[in-house]
């Protein structure tokens, strides 16, 4: 001691290691107790830039300035729709779905939601029909749900819910990455609304305590920091999507091949088709309308299309399907249009459900009738 | 480097402090160095390039030493264990053609052992030749490292030797390009071989073992992206005794952590927003331009000097201590002290070798003092752009900071009187500094879109942007 004050000896190097692998060690547990769920909520978008038009999904992020995360609360909270009060002369349309809804290939104007914003719709009472995309390239009906109950925060006035066959066999429901790593919503869900699905369905990934932790947690933070600074490409180019000169047309001609999943012709069991998540939707948007379209495919005309409509799709499913559909519908007083034809061939592009703007413009027409039906219904 | 890179290297180099503690560290960390040089070469598409050419590294340095090392030092007594260990590990890493490893210290498969051992019983007999090597050797020499530099610079020339190459491995020439002759290191390398010729041409040489001479050359912390250090600094470092001390590891590991943080979350994070050839395109506003502007500026900032900072790291752990690179250089006020402190060991290089001779050589002609000043600021800077590839961007980039320096120093030849009477105060001198900082860092930033992207016009369309002029 000198003078009151200490002196300092050499620091350990040692000693600073273990206490700096301690104080890690220490933050990594803490963070896992924590389990800070609402962080994705966080977000630069629609404060420091301009939200998504839809939401972040991509491949080649560097490239699309865009990527698939896991995290719903990230996902939604980079959304333009995150950051819009909704105001009174607003009728606010939320259109959920697969790829074809959220756009394949297409800018963000061009989708359904797109075209229908920009048609400008008056609705009745002197409300202007806005319309957003929460259309999300993976085809389940239950990941529908999900995406439709969140939609609900956002306060719509009409929900509209593109969906396909392919979106429909039980065993599929819970397979896409983004319902499996989201266990924990997707359990709440189907307990919420006592849907048939198995809560304990290897498919849900469960998350144990060291998954919890910010090592475990690593992809899923620089996710989350990835997605934020590609926001700032977003804003600066209006890019979310790589456009290639040339892709792989959808497919025309096929074997001579009648299979569906595991279904056996000659008749469909709807028992395995998951009508009731349908149902289920109607519940969970309360008093919103909503309504459900079958939408557009491509109709074959190629090799072996008395067999087949196209490459998802045999005739002989697709046309129960559709019959099913009609009569849940009447029984279930769906507001329901069966657009499954309406779109030439020729305006379909990498898939038998993605279509060109052109295509996209069919649905415009019908659905936005639709839209300023329910509008001037609603009071 | 990649994160494993750097992990593998600085355990290396912790475990050759610790354990050579005040012991000859000399031949492990050669042996390092020889693997790094290995190790470090990405893939090439040209067979067995990627083996070759950092043979050819080894083959170069080694026999560097003879060139310029003074005809009483050449002598090989006493350089067996150095030629043993170059050979032999060069030997063992041909033999992994036909051992099945987990993991791999080539990026490649190896060529066939005999053509290896050819090549190391050439470079051993070019090694006597060249142990009575006259003195004009030294030039033709240099002359043979500008050659290949400029060859590796030029994408047509690089280009071109690809083709050469293709052909003798007898694979298709059309597929030919500058990348298939990526040299890793070689730059670094050449550097610091000119820096002994230079010196030994002058007489200012220390006289250094085989084994010194070739680790200094291919110092396996700072062989990819320098800095550059000077022989007679390094050497003095290696001979002395290693003892690491808590202090020096700590040292050491601080600025490997802030070099890590630097380069893999800082400047990779930057990098995502960062100015590049196929954004420029993309952005039609000045206000997001120059957000990629400025996140370019910082990208290359902390990639730059995040890399440094590991080097050091490393550095520190095997007790050589690099020369610092940058010392926070868009903090200065005006573009002669950024490029005092940035890229510190290359501007070095460059004053040392080229600018002080060249205004040597000026001044005795009697030329005035101005244009001088003009001359040797613009070739010196161009050269420097030239070094980083032969593309009108490059020149471009030279004479823009040849230009700012020229206009920097007549400017405050013209303003330093009135600066002084002005700035009496300490809060006019700080306005002084901060506008001088600002002024300065975006005048550097508006270099970089030359330097970040590939051709003239697309640079011209990225400053009309900036400017609100874009189209």
């Amino acid at each position: 001691m000198d003078n009151g004050k200490q002196v300092q000896g050499p620091v350990s190097f040692v000693r600073v290691l273990l206490k700096g692998l301690l104080l890690f060690a220490l933050v990594n547990l803490l963070f896992a107790w924590w389990d800070p769920g609402g962080l994705g909520k966080l977000s630069a978008y629609n404060i420091l830039f301009r939200g998504r038009e839809r939401l972040p999904f991509g491949e080649s992020p560097s490239q699309s300035y865009n990527l698939s995360l896991l995290d719903l609360d990230a996902m939604f909270a980079s959304h333009k729709l995150d950051g819009l009060p909704k105001p009174a002369t607003e009728y606010r349309v939320i259109v959920i779905g697969d790829s074809s809804v959220w756009g394949t290939l297409l800018r963000p104007e061009e989708t359904l939601a797109g075209q229908l914003d920009a048609a400008g719709l008056a609705a009745c009472h002197g409300r202007q029909v806005r319309v957003y995309n929460l259309g999300y390239p993976t085809i389940s009906l239950f990941k529908d749900l999900m995406f439709l109950e969140r939609a609900m925060d956002y306060e719509p006035d009409l929900i509209v819910w593109p969906m396909t066959l392919e979106a429909f066999p039980l065993d599929k429901q819970l397979t896409s990455p983004i319902v499996s790593y989201n266990a924990e919503t997707a359990r709440a869900l189907i307990e919420k609304y006592g849907l048939s699905l198995d809560v304990h369905d290897p498919a849900l990934v469960e998350a144990g305590f060291w998954q919890g932790t910010i090592i475990g947690q690593r992809r899923n933070l620089a996710d989350l920091i990835r997605l934020q600074l590609y926001g700032v490409m977003w804003a600066a180019t209006g890019i979310d999507q790589v456009y290639p000169s040339d892709y792989t047309p959808a497919q025309v001609d096929f074997d001579p091949d009648e299979s569906f999943h595991d279904f056996e012709p000659p008749v469909l069991d709807g028992s395995q088709l998951a009508f009731e998540i349908i149902a289920t939707g109607l519940q969970a948007a309360g008093g919103t309308p909503v309504l459900i379209v079958n939408e557009p495919m491509l109709v074959s005309t190629g090799q072996n299309s008395d067999l087949r409509y196209n490459f998802y799709y045999p005739r002989w499913a697709y046309d129960q399907y559709r019959q099913m559909m009609a009569e849940h519908s009447a029984q279930g007083g769906w507001t329901y249009l069966d657009l499954w034809d309406i779109v030439p061939n020729n305006e379909f592009t990498n898939s038998a459900i993605h279509m060109t703007p052109v295509g996209e413009g069919y649905m415009v027409g019908q659905v936005g009738t639709n839209i300023l039906e329910k509008a001037c219904e609603a009071r | 480097m990649t994160l494993p890179h750097i992990l593998i290297f600085g355990a290396a180099a912790l475990l050759v402090g610790l354990l050579t503690r005040n012991r000859n560290r000399l031949y492990p960390m050669l042996a390092i160095s020889i693997l790094a040089v290995y190790t470090l070469q990405p893939a090439l598409p040209v067979r067995g390039l990627d083996f070759w050419l950092p043979t050819a590294t080894l083959v170069l340095a080694a026999l560097s030493w003879f060139v310029t090392a003074s005809p009483t030092e050449r002598s090989l007594r006493g350089q067996w264990p150095t030629v043993g260990l170059l050979a032999g590990i060069v030997a063992i890493l041909a033999s992994t053609r036909y051992i099945d490893l987990p993991f791999l210290l080539t990026a490649g498969r190896p060529p066939q052992v005999q053509q290896v051992a050819v090549a190391l019983v050439g470079a051993g007999l070019l090694g006597i030749i060249f142990s009575r090597a006259p003195k004009w050797l030294l030039g033709v020499w240099l002359v043979l490292l500008l050659v290949i530099f400029l060859v590796l610079k030029t994408p047509a020339l690089a280009a071109m030797a690809g083709s050469i190459l293709r052909g003798w491995t007898q694979q298709s020439r059309e597929l030919a390009s500058a990348v298939d002759v990526r040299w890793l290191g070689f730059s670094y390398v050449a550097f610091r071989i000119i820096h002994t010729i230079r010196d030994r041409q002058s007489g200012r040489l220390p006289a250094v073992s085989l084994g010194e001479y070739v680790t200094y050359v291919i110092f396996f912390p700072s062989l990819t992206a320098g800095p550059i250090d000077r022989l007679e600094r390094f050497t003095q470092d290696l001979r002395k005794p290693l003892s690491l001390t808590s202090g020096d590891l700590l040292r050491a590991g601080e600025r490997l952590v802030v070099g890590l943080f630097k380069k893999f979350i800082v400047a990779d994070s930057l990098a995502l927003i960062a100015l590049n050839a196929t954004n420029a395109g993309q952005v039609q506003s000045a206000g997001w331009m120059w957000v990629l502007l400025y996140a370019y500026s910082f990208q290359i900032f902390f990639d730059f000097s995040g890399y440094t900072d590991v080097a050091i790291g490393i550095g520190l752990l095997v007790g050589i201590k690099l020369p610092e690179n940058f010392n926070a250089p868009y903090r200065k006020p005006n573009l002669t002290q950024f490029w005092n402190n940035w890229h510190m060991t290359l501007t070095q290089w460059f004053r040392a070798y080229f600018f002080n001779p060249i205004t040597r050589s000026l001044r005795s002609k009697k030329v005035p003092i101005p244009i001088i000043i003009f001359v040797t600021q613009i070739a010196t800077m161009m050269l420097i752009g030239l070094w980083h590839g032969v593309t009108w961007n490059f020149v471009l980039w030279g004479l823009w900071h040849g230009l700012g320096l020229f206009i920097h120093n007549r400017w405050s030849e013209w303003t330093r009187a009135r600066a002084a009477a002005w700035a009496i105060t300490k809060a006019r001198q700080v306005i002084l500094n901060v506008s001088g900082a600002l002024l300065t860092f975006h005048f550097v930033a508006l270099g970089w879109v030359f330097f970040a992207l590939p051709t003239p016009d697309v640079s011209w369309k990225v400053l009309l942007t900036l400017f609100g002029a874009g189209s």
